[in-house]
């Protein structure tokens, strides 16, 4: 049943805008405004059919283009590394500068050397995507410092092995959050949990301590 | 794991971080490829564009300010440089005859209906669009591109884009049609 005048300019309108509905890039007001059409109008559900067999083969007709060769990332780099060293610039949207430079700062620089020797690209994406966010230094320090506010802050540092994800886990199995660093290979960390006497505090870090995945050492400071 | 956000990458690139750029390139590198050679019809001019495209951000990246994704920034810098290749080479125009001149691997329409293959046939007469019609299919369904974004990478107003993909699909159709598959619309 059709419910809809098909010369009606909102039938046009929501018509229109079918291709952007299938391929999932429609506002959301305006994709609810479409299924609320297409809920209703058998023949522009069929037309929406229609529209998602051009999405599919569309996407397998670019599939079929294949990849490039190695000669373009060559040539890239190349006039990159032809360029020399720049000096940094400053940007205008600068907070995410700002979280930039701080993932950058937590990047082990020796893995910044060896994926910026890398020689297949794709290798080194996913070295970088690995470890962009990742803490670094050669040891794992942890110690508790004085607790002044009724916040427990804690001092460690990460062995370089472990990944984004394992500190991801190990910050949310401690409850708790990355609030500086690196000072000397260092990052503090706060508690969530305030006013933690000086034997829980023992024991969190206890238990830090047997994550020797992403710690090596551990030291406590009373 | 949450990977670096393009926006991010960019803000390393504009500092001259070239592990960032690494990154961009390996990211969005296929995708870019794809779209200008769909444009140019040759490979290795394709190949060499991309890396015009990335060394176009390399050094202007600090001028990115995030009014749009990256991924449209790149595309629109890839059709810029595409289409002023192709203004140097007067032989290769953007019109129905160079759709001719495309590599698929499928039969011809006919034949791939003969074989029932309307997927292919289909593919066929998308490939036989015009290179505008072309551009505004893949842009929209290969690069997921909204209609903001579409008329920010080809310069046109938001109407006019959603005007060319009515057209697009409705020249699709009639190649269908033509091609023996009749699917009620246009």
């Amino acid at each position: 049943m059709n419910t809809m005048n098909q010369e009606a300019p909102e039938r046009r309108e929501i018509e229109a805008l079918l291709p952007w509905h299938a391929a999932g890039t429609l506002s959301r007001g305006d994709a609810e405004r479409v299924e609320r059409a297409l809920s209703c109008d058998r023949e522009l559900a069929r037309r929406f059919d229609l529209v998602r067999e051009e999405l599919h083969e569309t996407i397998h007709l670019n599939e079929l283009l294949g990849h490039p060769s190695s000669r373009a990332a060559d040539r890239l780099f190349a006039a990159i590394e032809a360029e020399g060293a720049r000096a940094p610039a400053r940007r205008s949207f600068d907070l995410a500068g700002r979280v930039a430079a701080f993932l950058s700062s937590l990047a082990p620089r020796t893995l910044a050397r060896a994926a910026g020797a890398a020689a297949v690209v794709l290798l080194v994406q996913s070295a970088v995507m690995t470890s962009v966010l990742l803490p670094g230094g050669d040891n794992f320090i942890l110690q508790s410092v004085p607790n002044t506010d009724g916040v427990s802050r804690i001092v460690v540092r990460f062995v370089p092995q472990a990944t984004s994800a394992d500190i991801t886990k190990f910050l949310n199995t401690h409850k708790a959050e990355l609030v500086g660093g690196p000072k000397d290979g260092n990052y503090t960390l706060r508690l969530a949990a305030t006013g933690i006497p000086k034997e829980g505090l023992l024991n969190i870090v206890r238990q830090m301590q047997g994550e020797t995945k992403i710690v090596d050492f551990v030291a406590t400071k009373d | 794991m949450q990977a670096t956000s393009d926006e991010v990458l960019i803000g390393r690139i504009a500092s001259g971080d070239r592990l960032a750029m690494q990154v961009l390139f390996a990211r969005h590198h296929l995708r870019v490829y794809r779209f200008v050679l769909r444009l140019m019809r040759d490979e290795s001019v394709a190949e060499d564009l991309i890396s015009e495209v990335f060394l176009d951000v390399w050094r202007q990246a600090d001028r990115f300010e995030g009014r749009s994704a990256v991924s449209t920034w790149l595309l629109a810098i890839a059709r810029f440089k595409a289409l002023s290749a192709l203004r140097r080479k007067p032989d290769q125009e953007l019109d129905d005859e160079t759709a001719e001149a495309i590599e698929d691997p499928t039969d011809d329409p006919e034949a791939a209906l003969g074989k029932k293959d309307k997927a292919a046939a289909m593919r066929k007469c998308l490939a036989g669009l015009s290179a505008e019609h072309r551009e505004i299919i893949d842009l929209v369904y290969y690069h997921e591109k909204s209609v903001e974004e579409v008329a920010v990478i080809v310069g046109i107003p938001e109407a006019t884009v959603k005007t060319r993909m009515f057209y697009a699909r409705k020249k699709l159709g009639e190649l269908l049609k033509a091609a023996g598959i009749e699917r009620g619309w246009p």
